[in-house]
């Protein structure tokens, strides 16, 4: 047992005592998910449920609700940040009720879905929340039997005092315990004694997923609800002139026409609040199909638009982005960046001097990757449900930063934070797209406007041409090798538009004594964001091709190349800050080597490796490629992952293959490219997913087993795919892939 | 604007809507079955998969005024009480990441095999490949139609 103070969100646990909502909750119990359910088997709500702390209540059966406090973006939270609070609860699973949490900063801390970081950073106030609840409980039954509170055992929802017999379920002690005082410190379980942490239990809203309930926000209909849709620019570097509203006005169902302006000026903007294209035009009407067709019909003038800035106050600090003037184009950001990556960047790090050694090398070798632009494409375009009137916003739907965005939008609206209710939906995917919630306040905006409740929606071409992409990277990688093939000089210069994807202090700084880390930038006026596992999603996979390439010249295994570099890292680590701990990258090279069988050669299959550690966990993968008839199939992926303890296993090992297949196809297949500032894919069709046919056929997944805590899982098994794909491919076909996407014009992978 | 006697999931319902209007819209805006998930609206992700008389068809391309007396069936028809065995499949391999593509997954595959009891890898790509999921669950979904074929309980 660990004793921990109750400090953390203390403030958290002021509680309301008893509250009565016997009969109000309604619906579908997860209890039936996994059993053919019938409505007989919806379980029974208790009569009363008594509010422990914000996170749980217990009701006098002893059900137990617990609130996920998260937005849910497919990363499963909804399950697993509940079973925290059970497993320190100590009650039985089939007895929990999973609700999502109202958005409230006061009881929560971070309900923001972005960085993997969800687990990790409320794994500590989840389990508190738990044992706070138990000990209170425990409390209540030593009052009640005249025992010492210490002499209380309790086990699946059952309290138990062994010498005197008593026994008694949670509910039976909820309404005392809801009366006591909240303890200063309370007891956390071992690892070892964890009974729900680290087992599988099923996604909570499994049932209702499989069988198509409304959970999603395009699914909000309210009564006298209208639907909207916005035309904003075709290209970037254009902005609205003006438009023939009366043309459409009197079509079928269309109520209005009018142009808004997402953000005013002066009004405080944070990153949640990243767009372009701040005028845009609304269309108003009755149904989908009826705005469609006005959207379409619709004659808007366009022109080009100065320079400009957005300005956003990261946390405290002023930040400007400037959107240069200009229609660009996918030629000249390619030559752009070729020219500039070619002279000397911005020195961040240095340890050694690179040009001495260089000059020493016996073989040095010089290579650039590059990527492009990309859009999130969440399955479930932006939406949100908008109901704002002079004294109340209600707000419903998908968004990553509901915190963020409460403020932003209470500015923009003129209300204050109170009057502001944002409920968060299940998401039909976020990988960063989400967190930009300019689709929420365009949705008020025309609520106010029109007063009256609406749902804005985009159409796929809407929001695959809005930009927020994951920005354009090129990176070049320069090492030398002495005649004892020991790598003794490594540089990287890495750069993109319009940010960098450089991690100076990253593997394999740390390992070579000799290193040196530059960067480049580009302004551009397309706008980007946060893309799942932001700038490690291309630089993981150019960095481990190219010491793959670098091993091959080095003429050693792949694997035994970057082994003995991290014991390099680990017996004589060189430089400062180090961004990753060189043994437990180690630990999952070493890992994937025994689980793939590494080394062992299997005739007509070709195999490539990768690891790369990013948002706090490790992930190494071997990918095994065959040709049928010529053409590469991937036949399996191992995936060997450190991210601590393991929540819930199948459901994370769900999310690395998931990394994997969405890894492979981005690399592959997908790109945005641009002419005369104009996005030159609107939709699926010019827009290339990676599909069943191209997924590797099979996967395994291994989870290092340690007790520390743990961290994300969202986003570090995509990078390093990446990485293991380009290394695959060219064993299977000779021939080296720099440059994203790896498909080209003729199908690779059949 | 025309008046439509619909045949869905077992019921008729009346819908009076521009005859252009897709199937998609009509469940979704007119009829509250929101289960059918739009997408890309250019049946090119397959999220708004329905059975029209058992085949599986993309909804955002059959306008209301084609469909006639021809049965339409949508997830949330697709079994009394939510336990097709594909459906089941799919809980017991717990397949769904955010889950919006699931419905559509859903459709085509209960409907291959209804046509196709035993599909092989093959069998399963071809037909699937029409649904995108960006969560990248494909491994999973091949896993669980595998699971549902042999379940020996497909009608």
């Amino acid at each position: 047992m660990t004793l921990v103070r109750t400090t953390f969100g203390r403030r958290a646990f002021i509680k309301r005592v008893g509250l009565a909502s016997g009969g109000l909750m309604i619906g579908f119990s997860w209890l039936a998910a996994c059993k053919d359910a019938t409505p007989e088997e919806v379980v029974m709500m208790p009569d009363e449920w008594f509010e422990m702390n914000g996170f749980l209540k217990i009701g006098d059966n002893g059900m137990v609700t617990i609130m996920s406090p998260n937005p849910e973006i497919g990363q499963n939270v909804k399950t697993s940040m509940p079973m925290i609070v059970a497993e320190e609860l100590d009650t039985d699973w089939d007895n929990v009720i999973v609700e999502q949490a109202p958005l409230n900063t006061e009881l929560y801390t971070r309900q923001l879905a972005g960085g993997s970081q969800s687990i990790r950073q409320g794994w500590e106030g989840l389990r508190m929340a738990g044992a706070t609840a138990r000990h209170m409980l425990k409390e209540a039954a030593a009052n009640l039997w005249q025992v010492p509170v210490a002499e209380i055992t309790t086990a699946a929802g059952i309290l138990t005092h062994q010498a005197s017999g008593n026994t008694a379920h949670y509910g039976e002690m909820a309404s005392a315990a809801a009366m006591l005082e909240v303890p200063e410190e309370v007891e956390m379980k071992d690892s070892k004694d964890f009974s729900i942490i680290g087992t599988s239990r099923k996604n909570v809203d499994g049932k209702k997923i499989v069988t198509g309930k409304p959970l999603f926000g395009l699914d909000t209909y309210k009564e006298g609800m209208l639907v909207a849709m916005i035309v904003h620019p075709p290209a970037f570097g254009m902005r609205f002139k003006s438009m023939d509203a009366d043309s459409v006005k009197n079509m079928p169902g269309i109520k209005d026409v009018f142009t808004i302006d997402t953000y005013t000026d002066g009004t405080r903007k944070s990153f949640a609040d990243i767009a372009t294209f701040n005028k845009k035009v609304a269309i108003v009407g009755e149904t989908t199909w009826q705005v469609m067709q006005a959207k379409k019909a619709l004659a808007v003038t366009w022109e080009d638009s100065p320079d400009d800035s957005f300005e956003i106050d990261m946390f405290g600090r002023i930040m400007k982005t400037e959107y240069p003037s200009g229609k660009e184009s996918s030629q000249s950001h390619a030559l752009k960046m070729a020219e500039i990556g070619s002279k000397k960047g911005n020195v961040v790090r240095k340890d050694g001097n690179v040009d001495k050694a260089f000059k020493k090398a016996a073989k040095v070798l010089e290579r650039s990757y590059s990527c492009p632009f990309l859009a999130h494409n969440t399955m479930e375009p932006m939406n949100f449900y908008a109901n704002v009137t002079s004294d109340h916003a209600e707000l419903i739907g998908p968004v990553q930063t509901p915190e963020f965005m409460e403020q932003s939008v209470a500015a923009r609206l003129g209300l204050t934070l109170e009057q502001v209710d944002i409920q968060m939906t299940r998401m039909g995917g976020g990988f960063g797209r989400r967190l930009y919630g300019h689709f929420l306040t365009e949705a008020a905006v025309i609520s106010q406007t029109m007063q009256k409740p609406i749902k804005l929606v985009y159409t796929r071409e809407d929001d695959m041409t809005f930009g927020n992409y994951r920005p354009s990277y090129y990176v070049t990688y320069k090492a030398g090798l002495d005649e004892n093939n020991q790598l003794i000089a490594f540089q990287v210069r890495a750069g993109g538009i319009p940010e960098s994807p450089l991690f100076a202090n990253r593997f394999p700084a740390g390992a070579v004594e000799n290193y040196q880390a530059e960067e480049f930038t580009i302004k551009s006026n397309v706008s980007v964001g946060a893309w799942r596992a932001p700038r490690s999603n291309f630089i993981a996979g150019a960095e481990q091709s190219f010491l793959d390439e670098l091993a091959e010249l080095a003429e050693k295994d792949p694997i035994d190349f970057r082994l003995e570099l991290f014991d390099k890292a680990i017996k004589k680590p060189v430089g400062e800050n180090n961004d990753y701990e060189a043994e437990r990258y180690a630990g999952v090279l070493k890992l994937v080597r025994e689980k793939s069988g590494w080394g062992k050669t299997r005739e007509g299959v070709h195999r490539g490796v990768a690891a790369y550690y990013c948002h706090n966990s490790y992930v190494a993968q071997v990918l095994d490629i065959v040709k049928k008839n010529g053409v590469p199939k991937i036949e399996n992926v191992c995936s060997a992952v450190d991210c601590g303890i393991v929540v819930n296993p199948d459901a994370a090992a769900n999310m690395v293959e998931g990394g994997v297949v969405d890894g492979i196809g981005h690399a592959m297949y997908s790109s945005v490219t641009f002419n005369d500032g104009e996005p030159q894919q609107r939709n699926f069709d010019s827009y290339r997913l990676i599909r069943h046919s191209e997924a590797p056929r099979k996967q395994e997944v291994h989870f290092v087993k340690n007790d520390i805590d743990p961290t994300g899982l969202g986003e570090p098994p995509l990078p390093p795919v990446m990485g293991a794909l380009a290394n695959a491919l060219y064993k299977a076909n000779g021939k080296r892939y720099y440059h994203q996407p790896f498909m080209s014009n003729k199908p690779l992978l059949g | 604007m025309a008046t439509y006697e619909l045949k869905i999931n077992g019921n008729t319902h009346s819908v009076d809507v521009d005859p252009s209007t897709p199937i998609l819209w009509v469940l979704r805006d007119h009829l509250q079955l929101v289960g059918t998930k739009f997408g890309c609206g250019i049946s090119q992700c397959g999220a708004c998969t329905i059975h029209v008389e058992g085949s599986a068809t993309r909804s955002c391309q059959i306008p209301v005024s084609s469909i006639g007396n021809k049965k339409i069936t949508t997830i949330e028809g697709l079994s009394k009480n939510g336990d097709h065995p594909v459906q089941q499949a799919w809980l017991e391999h717990d397949v769904p990441q955010c889950g919006y593509c699931q419905a559509g997954q859903i459709m085509t595959a209960a409907a291959l095999l209804d046509s196709n009891p035993n599909p092989t890898d093959e069998d399963i790509e071809a037909t699937m490949s029409g649904n995108i999921c960006r969560c990248g669950t494909y491994t999973r979904i091949k896993a669980a139609i595998k699971t549902a074929a042999k379940s020996g309980s497909l009608s």
